[in-house]
């Protein structure tokens, strides 16, 4: 028999998508699990059903929900080693492209966008390229946007860019103002920001590398299989697709349809 | 406190282990009886720094007869398999019995957290659950042992007045009255004990 409380939560998932299109059915259980129940105490709600109520007719109190259902854990060059495998492994082939399309599938607030634009930059590439971030949380493409990150967790981030094979001072791409950080607004002009569903929605646009690191963790391996079909549609022949470091194509229906170029680092090639 | 080594629990179909400071040494102590034979699989949990790369499975794998493995995000779980959760994400059991990972915050400033991973296998595996929680200077593990106790698993700590440090042990006895409180070499004869009982 099932518990009455993994029956709520269906029926919230379930609810969430019918009114508000935002599609977790096919999430990890657990983890969403675990992040409505953070959600129930900080809306101090006693059952799942009460939440459900309240975010069937308030939007204002789903689009709070959203933020504890989505999970903004970022940082900027984020695993040095896969950033410095781009810049010697990918990079060379990339500058074979006389205009290149990246798309950043799920940037949260922009860690990813901000260190892709720097090595490109770096690498000469950033004025021949359209990057795509996109997201399914507008608070958090918002804050993406802006680009303001705090100062404290920057000196993280430039131990990360050094270990990444970045070429300056990191300080060179940002102004420290109080505790924050806003970094140089030219490095996003050539960037596009939009609401972007894996669950639901369908390609835009033809691209010669994805970048989607630590998102399908989240998926359960349909949706994860959803996701690689709309990469693999995506991506131009021979194009890039780089993930997050415990992520695979190993167990998905996609396998065959991609080649590793750097196994350890995620990297693979569209076959 | 039962007598566990001698009246081998029932119906086990998965097991989670957490440990912390003084894992390894104790891990290797209890996963040291393990068959080749041995037919459960076996998640754990091992609070370490956050490198990118651990060699814990490794190091595990030379020693245990049982094959180890670092945990991969969707992998089904199989029988007679060490898990090890890696560094830097969480480890959870899904209701359809594979593995998952994820990067919320950190539980008791660990990530890996043994609540996650205690909780998530709690429940799907409900009464088939047997967690055994170690040695260890933080809290993380109590909650999720209180949790795989209401779930009807069986619950087991290692005897605070042996542990390397009792802090972890104590902190799960203070939330739940768990099932066996037993030595390293107990719990290690419990263990391949379960081998033997039929599902």
């Amino acid at each position: 028999m099932e518990k009455s409380s993994d029956i709520e939560l269906r029926l919230l998932i379930e609810a969430i998508y019918l009114k508000y299109s935002y599609d977790f059915r096919d999430y990890s259980g657990a983890s969403v699990k675990r992040r409505v129940a953070h959600a129930l105490r900080q809306f101090n709600c006693a059952t799942i059903s009460a939440l459900q109520e309240r975010v069937l007719h308030d939007p204002a109190a789903f689009m709070q929900l959203l933020q504890f259902l989505t999970i903004p854990v970022s940082e900027m060059f984020r695993d040095p080693s896969h950033f410095l495998a781009i810049r010697q492994e990918v990079v060379p082939l990339l500058k074979t492209y006389p205009s290149i399309k990246i798309w950043i599938a799920g940037c949260s607030t922009g860690e990813e966008v901000y260190s892709m634009a720097i090595l490109l930059r770096e690498e000469g590439l950033l004025e021949r390229t359209i990057i795509y971030a996109t997201d399914i949380n507008p608070a958090s493409l918002d804050k993406a946007k802006q680009g303001i990150f705090s100062l404290e967790n920057v000196r993280a981030y430039t131990a990360n860019y050094q270990q990444a094979g970045g070429q300056r001072s990191f300080a060179d791409y940002y102004t420290a103002a109080y505790d924050y950080a806003i970094f140089d607004k030219t490095l996003r002009e050539n960037v596009t920001f939009a609401d972007h569903s894996l669950a639901t929605d369908s390609v835009f646009s033809e691209t010669q590398l994805i970048s989607c690191r630590n998102v399908l963790i989240y998926f359960n391996k349909k949706l994860q299989d959803r996701a690689f079909g709309l990469f693999h549609e995506s991506l131009c022949h021979r194009g890039f697709l780089v993930l997050g470091s415990k992520e695979t194509l190993d167990f998905s229906a996609y396998s065959k349809q991609f080649e590793p170029l750097v196994k350890q680092e995620r990297i693979y090639r569209k076959s | 406190m039962n007598d566990a080594a001698a009246n081998p629990i029932r119906g086990i179909e998965a097991i989670v282990v957490g440990a912390s400071a003084g894992g390894v040494e104790a891990l290797l102590n209890i996963f040291g009886e393990l068959p080749d034979t041995f037919g459960l699989p076996i998640i754990a949990v091992l609070h370490l720094p956050d490198e990118r790369r651990s060699q814990l499975a490794q190091v595990f794998a030379r020693r245990l007869r049982v094959p180890v493995r670092e945990a991969q995000d969707k992998e089904v779980i199989q029988a007679g398999t060490v898990y090890f959760a890696g560094p830097g994400y969480h480890l959870s059991v899904e209701h359809d019995r594979s593995l998952s990972l994820s990067q919320e915050d950190r539980v008791h400033h660990s990530r890996p957290a043994i609540d996650y991973l205690f909780a998530s296998a709690a429940d799907t595996y409900g009464q088939g659950l047997l967690a055994i929680l170690l040695t260890g200077a933080n809290q993380d593990g109590a909650r999720g042992l209180a949790h795989v106790k209401q779930s009807g698993g069986t619950t087991v700590v290692q005897d605070p007045k042996e542990a390397r440090i009792a802090v972890m042990p104590l902190a799960a006895m203070a939330v739940c009255a768990p099932d066996h409180i037993l030595p390293l070499s107990r719990i290690a004869s419990l263990l391949a004990s379960l081998e033997s009982s039929p599902c």
